[in-house]
């Protein structure tokens, strides 16, 4: 049964896609771990998985994008709204335990992947090469803009490329992957940390495990139907894996024979 | 409990005071009988709605009822239903969210107690069946408290079989013909020139006390015999076999076979397959609204891998062929069921063979399958 959420603020990320930062009417779930989800419930509409983009103490972010019934109604609430949630759910990523940090986002996939570099940069001492590679089909869908600059200033490398510029666009253009070679990490120590579209992913974690990165630390977050959260429902399978279970984040060695086969 | 008995002998008698025992100490009791032209799983009010005299018969699309001399009970095999039916019905609501005039929603749980349920006549393939869905709903991080209330609430009277349909492989799936465990007590049908009778075994201690609360007799060495050749003849004549390799590997070294296109010019995705499963239980959420648009109920209903909504995202279902849906379904059953739930997911009671409208037969495609993998591997790797 989900437990009632307010909406603290609800703010515009980009046309289509809104910030909630909720807090808990009554009592809270456990703390979620960056990469876990939530199940978020809009009264009447449903409820779908949505990936937390910020935790702090009871404190839910989430950015979701309005892509069917239950987004579109979550991206409707307003500040003072209430919303159900269930979780947390799923497994995380994992503390990067090597070196260097990799992250790799394409579109709404950075939402998930928000907490680890926020993580990340707060503890930046502590890794050597830190790069955030950042592609959005166009610059007014770049999300998380007013953070990035920040990202930056605590030392992390953001490169950020969009498939189609407007005037006055100074960063790359092209597909996220043309941003590795200017990231700078030495693949026997790095954790890689990827989240976008199926395609994205594949094409990227395929490219680092040829650069010599090992598949157990590259870590992909994967999206399937997810009608229950809990193991119960069955929508979420991929192969051997029950995504809601053993993913959302899963690692390369796992991920990368099921995500070769077609419809699977 | 010491002088409790564990095994003994009853009669058709004694099935019917089996019943009204289980009655009188509240539970609802489910076994086979007979209606509309098939043995189904329902209530039973005495040993009088017990399928006395019917047997079937099976193959690959078709069911039909026989009368037999013998006047058995359970020399049937598995009917269209299966267990789950109770266990994990079909439609269930989970929790309802009410919303006041300021929009704050409170969400509650209706506390129903479980029924009490007695079920008799749980084939071995079926007990097994009921442990594969305890694992998969009580058995990870998160557990489906509806399934465990009515799951420990049931008693289970297990009947071994004698008479396996042509449609049957448990021996391939290792499940039966004799009882595994987790039944609170098992039957055996014997019915030969000393008579038509029952030998029972105790599997718990509310089993044995409902054995000592019925007319029985002393088990007696012929009994016993005859039991144990009948369970172990039904052993020699499977209607149906697996290939004798490893499934699981099978599934995962096959997931590109040209079977699959074969399989699935013929199959209409139905989905009758994974209605009759025991094991199946895939569900999806509805949310419902009534009039006032403040009350909205969430319900989970039973749904199937082979409809196309099954794995609907944004971008457009994910698997969108039939071959792709079929795939799921046997690999999921044979394969990755492992992976994902430490066993088989199938249990050899034959059902979809039976069930499926153009006799589409889970054994035939596994056997295809492996002959496909052996044609294409290299001699040094057969
Ligand atoms: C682990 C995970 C994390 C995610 N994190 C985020 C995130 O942070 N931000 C974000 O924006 N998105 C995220 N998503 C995606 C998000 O869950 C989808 O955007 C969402 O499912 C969009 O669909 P919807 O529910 O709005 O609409 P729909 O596409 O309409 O789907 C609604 C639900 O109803 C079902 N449904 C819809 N239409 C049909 C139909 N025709 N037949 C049958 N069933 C149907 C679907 O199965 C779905 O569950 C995540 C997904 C996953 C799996
Ligand atoms: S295998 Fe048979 S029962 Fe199953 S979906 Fe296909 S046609 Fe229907
Ligand atoms: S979302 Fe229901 S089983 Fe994974």
């Amino acid at each position: 049964m989900p437990v009632p959420y307010r909406v603290l603020r609800a703010g515009e990320e980009t046309p289509g896609t809104v910030t909630l930062e909720l807090v808990p009417e009554h009592v809270a779930l456990n703390p979620f771990r960056p990469g876990q989800f939530a199940m978020v419930y809009a009264f009447g509409a449903g409820d779908a998985p949505f990936s937390v983009s910020g935790m702090d103490g009871d404190r839910l972010t989430l950015t979701v994008r309005s892509a069917g019934a239950v987004s579109a109604a979550l991206a409707r609430a307003r500040a003072g709204g209430t919303l159900g949630v269930r979780g947390p759910f799923g497994t995380g990523w994992d503390e990067p335990a090597g070196r260097d940090v990799l992250v790799v986002a394409g579109g709404i996939g950075l939402a998930p992947l928000r907490p680890l570099v926020r993580r990340t940069v707060a503890a930046r001492e502590r890794y050597g090469e830190v790069s955030v590679l950042i592609g959005a089909r166009r610059p007014g869908e770049l999300l998380y803009n007013g953070e990035i600059l920040g990202w930056r200033e605590a030392g992390a490398r953001v490169l950020v490329t969009v498939d189609r510029p407007e005037p006055g666009w100074a960063d790359d253009v092209g597909v996220v992957t043309n941003l590795l070679d200017r990231a700078v990490f030495d693949p026997a120590v790095t954790d890689a940390f990827v989240c976008g579209p199926e395609v994205m992913i594949r094409v990227v974690a395929r490219e680092l495990a040829g650069r010599g990165v090992p598949a157990e630390r590259i870590r992909v977050s994967l999206e399937r139907t997810m009608h229950c959260g809990t193991g119960h429902c069955g929508h979420c399978q991929l192969g051997p894996l029950l995504l809601c279970q053993a993913g959302p984040v899963v690692s390369w060695a796992r991920a990368r024979h099921p995500m070769s086969v077609r419809e699977l | 409990m010491a002088d409790v008995p564990r095994s003994a002998v009853i009669g058709r008698d004694g099935l019917d005071s089996l019943i009204r025992a289980l009655s009188a100490r509240g539970r609802t009791v489910v076994g086979p009988t007979v209606r509309d032209g098939a043995v189904v799983l329902a209530e039973l009010s005495g040993g009088d709605d017990l399928p006395y005299g019917w047997g079937v018969e099976l193959e690959a699309g078709r069911y039909r009822l026989v009368e037999r001399a013998d006047g058995a009970a359970f020399a049937h095999s598995a009917g269209p239903q299966s267990w789950k039916t109770f266990l994990h019905p079909q439609r269930e609501r989970q929790w309802t969210a009410d919303r006041d005039s300021d929009g704050a929603m409170t969400f509650s749980q209706e506390a129903t107690p479980a029924p009490s349920y007695a079920f008799l006549g749980v084939r071995p393939c079926d007990l097994r069946a009921i442990a594969i869905q305890d694992r998969v709903l009580t058995g990870g991080p998160h557990e489906d408290s509806n399934y465990r209330s009515r799951r420990e609430r049931a008693l289970l009277v297990a009947v071994e079989c004698t008479e396996p349909g042509a449609t049957c492989f448990c021996v391939s799936m290792g499940t039966g013909p004799a009882a595994g465990p987790g039944y609170d007590l098992a039957l055996t049908e014997v019915v030969d020139g000393a008579g038509h009778r029952f030998l029972v075994r105790a599997g718990t201690a509310e089993g044995a006390s409902l054995l000592d609360e019925i007319p029985h007799r002393t088990a007696d060495p012929g009994t016993r015999a005859a039991a144990e050749s009948a369970v172990t003849a039904a052993a020699d004549h499977m209607g149906r076999t697996m290939p004798p390799v490893d499934l699981q590997a099978l599934m995962r070294g096959t997931l590109s076979a040209e079977r699959w296109d074969d399989v699935a010019s013929r199959c209409l995705t139905c989905g009758n397959c994974t209605m009759v499963c025991p094991t199946c239980f895939c569900t999806t959420a509805e949310d419902i609204t009534d009039l006032t648009g403040d009350h909205s109920e969430r319900w989970r209903r039973w749904e199937s891998c082979f409809d196309l909504e099954f794995t609907h995202l944004p971008g457009g279902p994910v698997r969108a062929t039939p071959h792709s849906r079929y795939r799921q379904w046997a690999t999921h059953k044979l394969g990755t069921w492992y992976d994902q739930f430490g066993s088989s997911g199938c249990v050899g009671c034959g059902r979809c063979i039976v069930w499926c409208p153009v006799g589409i037969d889970i054994t035939e495609e596994a056997h295809a399958l492996a002959r496909e993998r052996d044609a294409h591997a290299p001699a040094e790797e057969r």
